[in-house]
């Protein structure tokens, strides 16, 4: 860089954040919106099936049924919501969802099963929700299979601890909210590094300033850069407060280097900033870059296994889920976060960040025109 | 012999099937205030843009200030200073910020913005208004920093379009007494507007309906050659049969 | 002045039908999110990646390995050695790793004869992903312990959606999130963008009362909207094949009900900001964030906590998705979610009464 980039550059960078710091609302939003995000959302994003309500039909009325029922009321999956013999009944509370799974013991259940051959219990799931009926539909039989067993007084594996155990590796109180901190902190990411370069670009088209811009000689490279690089300062701020409430709060610190998040955050915030400020310069209004950046905003955070894992898509949505840049950073995140990943192990993450940042930010210099 | 600082030789600018000029040729000479003159939608903004670099022509050639319009945009851009229509400094930042952003720009150090700024606000009596935010600026004086702004790295022409629009007669002669003093430094003026009486303050005019220029010559000339009185009156002749824009 | 309102309508119209770039954002967009989530969005464990450690591979082992490679849900990716535990799980090359002990057959037949032994296997999984550990974890045992059989003791159903598809529970949420993108982000902007632009000050002095204008601004974004109904009822339908028992007529209803109260809330928003920028982040932070996280279209309404539970019943999209839910899947009618309605139209009154005073009250 000659003595006038380097000067063209400082000063485009001073108005930056001059402009920044001057908006009513935006050095707000940078500080507040961190820090409630982290400090509620972990509170809201709970996927994990805690609380299945369930209905009992008794039609039985016998000693096994009670018992089943106070297996399910002691379990800390269940909440026994309702108990009648009408099955009528548990249905409209299923409806109405009030409850999620109903379990019908059948008339002399008990009496039958003296003869070993009961009639069989029915369970009903609402699948409507389909991870917690699925859940739930499990969770009732292994519960029921033990209330069943221990009345057998059938010797062998009663208990399945008794020949299996399960070490809950990384998360061992399965702490659903460890899962998403370091989703949120990418959203926060693609929320805030997303959108405010592509509407600080728009936003000098709309106000003409952008044409006094053009007429200069300044380089459309040190123009993007300039637009860049507070962008990325805002960005590792806000990891910063994101990480220090996550430690305070949640007691959630990295496994392994700090360095390793800094330098991975580094790369995607370039990248969504780049890809931010590409979308602006094919759009010529506020509304369209809105609508456009809400687009990929919404595909980035439900495709790319910041809230459902990937591994639960069909095989032509995991292979599509390549090319979105956050899928890389959320693995990269969560491993480093939770199981104290290396770089090495990672490099595939941080190679595909790098060239996706490389890519987004070239195209985001070529695609800004000077001239028309 | 004059030297030549603008030279243009049938430059065409299409949008789709509209022709928004339409085979331009024209010399603009050194030190000269040069008055380009048209309805609204003349096509005089679209001229404007290409000689600033701001737009491509779609054929034509041309020269501005010793480079290539088609090749040589960015080249350009560093020897002109631009004041647009529509008011286009950063309202959110002050007088000042706003002078260091664009001399930084040129590359003017910080030294040199320094002076350089002090000079054109003492001249403008602007000091006292040192810091405080373009955007509360009443449009008199917005006009008259964007005009500085323009010249503040010293460029050889300066492209003024439409630089009175909208502000009161006693700002509209400050600003044209900015313009001489310019010019007087030896700045080449280009200068559009939809004031005739604008027009008898420039060395020449070009008078532009439809896309095309119709004459092209001194005030004085062009008056003679109509038999008229004022430039209004050779515009109205010539504009009568314009098919776009104007009254 | 009934031929003035209908020019304004016009003149709104062709605003909008000229932008062509956001006439195919606004109709694409939604399509291409049904596509997407209907078919890609899922909570599903379906995959679970299987590593073994066993010193002795001995038939029994072998055994229990290739009913795991058997079920569905599960894909042996090989054996391993002990060190190797914690490198394929950071390396998210496995999921669980299960490690058998080097006498399990001996030891698995004491057991059988009732004598107390020892664990045997040992399941390391991978629990940062709480709800793919829990499922895998629910299954292993079941597979390791042969208990296939038990299924012989229950007759399971589950109800509305026998496949268990994440699309049913989805859709009704990607069409609550819709609509207020297209209704109330859209309508917003483009008031406060004319108030930026000055160009609304020239309408509010033309003869035609302020109310009108924006009504004439709102009718052409709720004719789009009404159109993207058409076609994520289509799509969910066909495409996505969920059965809308409920009657597709009150799913219509209910749907333009929640137009008009999007479309009453983009204009509040216009009434509070003044920048477009500015009612971009309040749409953004009022209307996206409660809908993505309160509105149960991702997350349980039920798992969340008390005062979020109560915050969530000021979110209008609660109210609908639930509704729409019930009457798409569940096959109830638009009677049976009365309650929805009521509160729904309720919010409507309020929210438009509200933003019309504080419309007219900034005239004055």
């Amino acid at each position: 860089m000659n003595y006038i980039t380097m000067r063209t550059f400082i000063v485009l960078f001073q108005k930056e954040f001059l402009q920044i710091k001057r908006n009513s609302f935006l050095p707000k939003l940078i500080v507040a919106f961190p820090i409630l995000v982290m400090l509620l959302m972990p509170l809201i994003m709970t996927m994990d099936v805690k609380n299945v309500n369930i209905s009992i039909v008794d039609m039985d009325r016998s000693s096994v049924s009670r018992r089943i029922m106070s297996h399910i009321e002691a379990s800390d999956y269940f909440t026994l919501k309702q108990e009648t013999t009408e099955y009528y009944f548990a249905m409209e509370s299923l409806t109405k969802g009030d409850v999620d799974v109903i379990i019908m013991i059948p008339n002399d259940f008990e009496q039958d099963m003296m003869m070993s051959v009961p009639k069989r219990i029915s369970i009903v799931a609402n699948a409507v929700n389909a991870t917690k009926g699925g859940i739930g539909m499990q969770y009732a039989i292994q519960s029921i299979m033990y209330s069943l067993k221990e009345l057998r007084g059938e010797r062998g594996p009663i208990n399945v601890s008794d020949i299996i155990t399960v070490e809950n590796r990384y998360n061992p109180t399965l702490n659903y909210r460890h899962y998403m901190i370091p989703a949120l902190m990418i959203i926060l990411f693609i929320l805030i590094c997303g959108f405010l370069p592509a509407l600080s670009i728009v936003g000098e088209k709309e106000n003409g300033t952008i044409e006094q811009i053009n007429v200069t000689p300044v380089s459309r490279f040190v123009f993007t850069l300039s637009k860049l690089v507070p962008y990325w300062i805002i960005g590792l701020f806000v990891l910063t407060i994101a990480m220090l409430v996550a430690r305070l709060v949640y007691g959630l610190a990295p496994l392994d280097s700090i360095g390793a998040i800094y330098f991975g955050a580094v790369l995607f915030i370039l990248t969504i900033s780049g890809f931010s400020l590409t979308i602006a310069n094919f759009s010529e209004t506020m509304q369209q870059t809105m609508f456009v950046m809400f687009f990929f905003i919404m595909v980035f955070m439900l495709l790319s296994g910041l809230l459902t894992p990937i591994d639960s898509m069909p095989e032509w949505a995991q292979r599509f889920t390549l090319i979105l840049p956050p899928r890389y950073f959320v693995e990269i995140l969560r491993s480093i976060y939770l199981k104290g990943a290396t770089i090495a192990e990672l490099w595939v993450n941080f190679a595909a960040l790098g060239l996706f940042a490389v890519i987004f930010n070239s195209l985001a210099a070529i695609t800004y025109r000077k001239r028309v | 012999m004059r030297e030549t600082v603008i030279s243009i030789k049938d430059i065409t600018k299409r949008f789709g099937d509209f022709t928004a000029v339409n085979n331009m040729s024209f010399d603009v000479y050194k030190g000269e205030i040069f008055g380009f003159l048209g309805a609204n939608g003349a096509g005089k903004t679209t001229a404007m843009r290409m000689l600033c670099g701001l737009s491509y022509p779609t054929s034509g050639s041309g020269i501005v200030a010793g480079y290539d319009v088609m090749n040589e945009g960015e080249r350009i851009k560093r020897h002109i200073g631009y004041m647009s229509q529509r008011f286009s400094l950063y309202n959110d930042l002050t007088v000042w910020e706003n002078m260091r952003l664009f001399a930084g720009i040129y590359g003017l150090s910080s030294k040199e913005t320094q002076e350089r700024s002090m000079d054109l606000l003492n001249e403008l009596n602007f000091t006292s208004s040192k810091d405080a935010l373009v955007g509360s600026l009443p449009l008199g004086w917005k006009q008259k920093l964007s005009f500085v702004i323009a010249t503040i790295h010293d460029p050889e022409i300066i492209f003024l379009d439409e630089p009175t629009g909208g502000v009161d007669p006693i700002t509209r002669r400050q600003f044209w007494e900015m313009i001489y003093k310019a010019a007087d430094k030896g700045t080449t003026i280009f200068v559009t507007t939809h004031y005739m009486d604008e027009a008898e303050y420039c060395s020449r005019v070009s008078i532009m309906v439809d896309g095309v220029i119709k004459a092209l010559d001194t005030p004085m000339c062009l008056k003679q050659q109509f038999g008229v009185q004022t430039i209004d009156e050779v515009f109205r002749i010539l504009a009568r049969d314009a098919k776009r824009g104007g009254q | 002045m009934k031929s003035s309102f209908g020019s304004f309508v016009k003149k709104e119209s062709l605003h909008i039908l000229r932008d062509k770039r956001t006439m195919l954002v606004v109709m694409l967009i939604p399509v291409m999110l049904m596509i997407l989530f209907g078919f890609a969005i899922s909570t599903e464990v379906n995959n679970i990646n299987i590593a073994v450690v066993a010193n002795n591979r001995t038939d029994g082992v072998k055994d229990a390995v290739e009913r795991m490679s058997q079920n569905e849900y599960f894909t042996f990716i090989g054996y391993v050695y002990p060190d190797q535990i914690d490198g394929i799980l950071r390396s998210n090359k496995a999921n669980a790793v299960i490690v058998f002990d080097d006498d399990y057959e001996r030891k698995l037949s004491q057991i059988a004869n009732g004598v107390p032994v020892p664990p045997i296997i040992q399941v390391v999984v991978d629990a940062s992903n709480v709800n793919t550990a829990g499922m895998a974890t629910a299954y292993l045992q079941n597979i390791l312990l042969e208990h296939d059989s038990q299924q012989s003791f229950f007759d399971t159903r589950m109800l509305f959606n026998p496949q268990m598809k994440s699309a049913y529970n989805f859709v009704p949420g990607i069409m609550g999130l819709i609509f207020i993108l297209v209704c109330a982000m859209m309508t917003s902007v483009s008031i406060v963008r004319e108030k930026e632009m000055g160009t609304m000050e020239v309408l509010l002095v033309s003869p035609v009362r302020p109310v009108k204008i924006i009504c004439a601004k709102m009718v052409p974004y709720f004719l789009i909207s009404c159109i993207v109904l058409v076609l994520i009822m289509a799509l969910a339908q066909y495409l996505l094949g969920i059965p809308m028992e409920g009657g597709v007529a009150g799913i219509f209803a209910l749907s333009i009900l929640y137009l008009v109260l999007s479309l009453s809330l983009g204009l509040l928003v216009s009434t509070i900001a003044s920048t477009q920028i500015v009612a971009l982040l309040v749409s953004a932070m009022v209307m996206m964030m409660p809908i993505l996280m309160l509105s149960g279209m991702l997350f349980p309404i039920e798992n969340l906590p008390v005062f979020f539970k109560v915050v969530s019943n000021i979110v209008p999209a609660r109210w609908y998705i639930d509704a729409i839910r019930k009457m798409m899947i569940q096959g109830e009618s638009i009677v049976a979610v009365w309650k929805n309605c009521a509160i729904l139209l309720g919010m409507t009154v309020v929210i438009l009464g509200v933003s019309l005073k504080k419309f007219n009250d900034k005239l004055e």
